[in-house]
């Protein structure tokens, strides 16, 4: 394919991502003037963090009354996870000069890395699927500077925004990203030990459970991959005629 | 100008995370790594919904039937489960969710 078409397929493929995305991006330009946020340092910070989730939290530990300290051990700890979406597909860039890698590093949400990881994993040779991760993340990044416009411009005519409940299209973005990838017992077991740990650690500071909840997970989906593995070569073996 | 040093702090520290492992372009991992990096993407989102559908304020746990993230939260991963479809997901989700808060009565209209 074209660079132009995997740009176009990129940005037409994270459109679903992006109606997820709406809502958050409209709730963080509606409450960030509450954290004592100017309409411009709203908008910078989408335009150079562009990270929702740690925004979201930034601006709830500020209307808290949080020291910058914690504001920023915590961004760090909630976008821990970005350091596993860089080592995923940090082999299919590899290849790229810097001036490719470093943008593709800045616009790697979890929204740009689902898209553009099943992108990776097609079979084709396409010398050109960094473009397809070009046209995904800065649709996603246009996207999140206009929903937090909105946010900031006509936020506040809404009564309450802040109670309706929007942060749920997030859930319902990853719920629709995660569940599709549900196909075998490791994968299972990786969710349902992911999501009990960040249950019994969701007391521990500075958003922790998050990545132990994560590391927990990977490691349950590692193991029983190996003995399942161990497994399919043993039947394998005592399948085989004469064995 | 302390909140644009934050602002700034947070870009670089985020920046900093995203870029670590694309600014060393000749590592390659270990089979182990490269292995667990396949459940990266479940663990991860996994450990962020199941407490938002669960402890919706943060803090406590709410397995009852006025709790509209639990409810809607599962009916979006049936949704998931039957279409495997993204969208549908996304919109059906929000379509339950925000019909089971006005008829619970949670929506400020």
């Amino acid at each position: 394919m074209s660079r132009t078409t995997e740009f176009i397929h990129g940005a037409r493929d994270i459109v679903p991502m992006i109606v997820g995305a709406i809502p958050f991006g409209i709730i963080f330009g509606t409450l960030a003037a509450g954290a004592g946020l100017s309409a411009w340092q709203t908008l910078g910070m989408s335009l150079l963090v562009f990270a929702g989730s740690s925004q979201f939290i930034a601006i709830t530990l500020l209307s808290g009354g949080a020291g910058a300290a914690v504001v920023l051990l915590t961004t760090f700890v909630v976008n821990l996870r970005h350091a596993l979406y860089s080592a995923t597909l940090q082999p299919f860039v590899r290849h790229l000069p810097t001036r490719w890698r470093m943008p593709l590093a800045f616009w790697l949400t979890d929204e740009a890395f689902a898209v553009v990881q099943h992108r990776y994993a097609e079979k084709d040779d396409s010398p050109h699927k960094h473009w397809y991760f070009f046209g995904a993340a800065l649709a996603m990044y246009l996207n999140w500077q206009l929903c937090t416009l909105v946010g900031v411009l006509f936020g506040q005519a809404v009564p309450n925004l802040a109670t309706w409940g929007l942060d749920f299209a997030m859930l319902a973005t990853f719920i629709g990203i995660v569940v599709p990838m549900l196909r075998n017992k490791p994968q299972v077991a990786a969710a349902l030990v992911a999501g009990a740990v960040a249950l019994a650690c969701q007391g521990l500071p500075y958003k922790l459970g998050l990545m132990a909840a994560a590391l927990c997970g990977i490691a349950v989906g590692v193991v029983l991959e190996r003995r399942y593995r161990l497994d399919l070569i043993q039947e394998d073996i005592s399948c085989k005629p004469g064995a | 100008m302390q909140t644009w040093s934050l602002i700034l702090g947070m870009a670089a520290i985020t920046f900093a995370i995203r870029y670590s492992l694309f600014a060393w372009p000749n590592l390659s991992f270990p089979p182990v790594v490269r292995q667990g990096l396949h459940y990266v993407p479940t663990a991860v989102l996994t450990a962020i919904v199941v407490p938002g559908m669960l402890m919706p304020d943060g803090q406590n746990l709410q397995l009852t039937l006025d709790n509209a993230y639990l409810l809607a939260g599962l009916g979006a991963i049936l949704i998931a489960a039957l279409t495997r479809h993204l969208l549908a997901t996304i919109l059906g989700g929000l379509v339950l969710f925000f019909l089971l808060r006005w008829a619970l009565g949670q929506l400020p209209i």
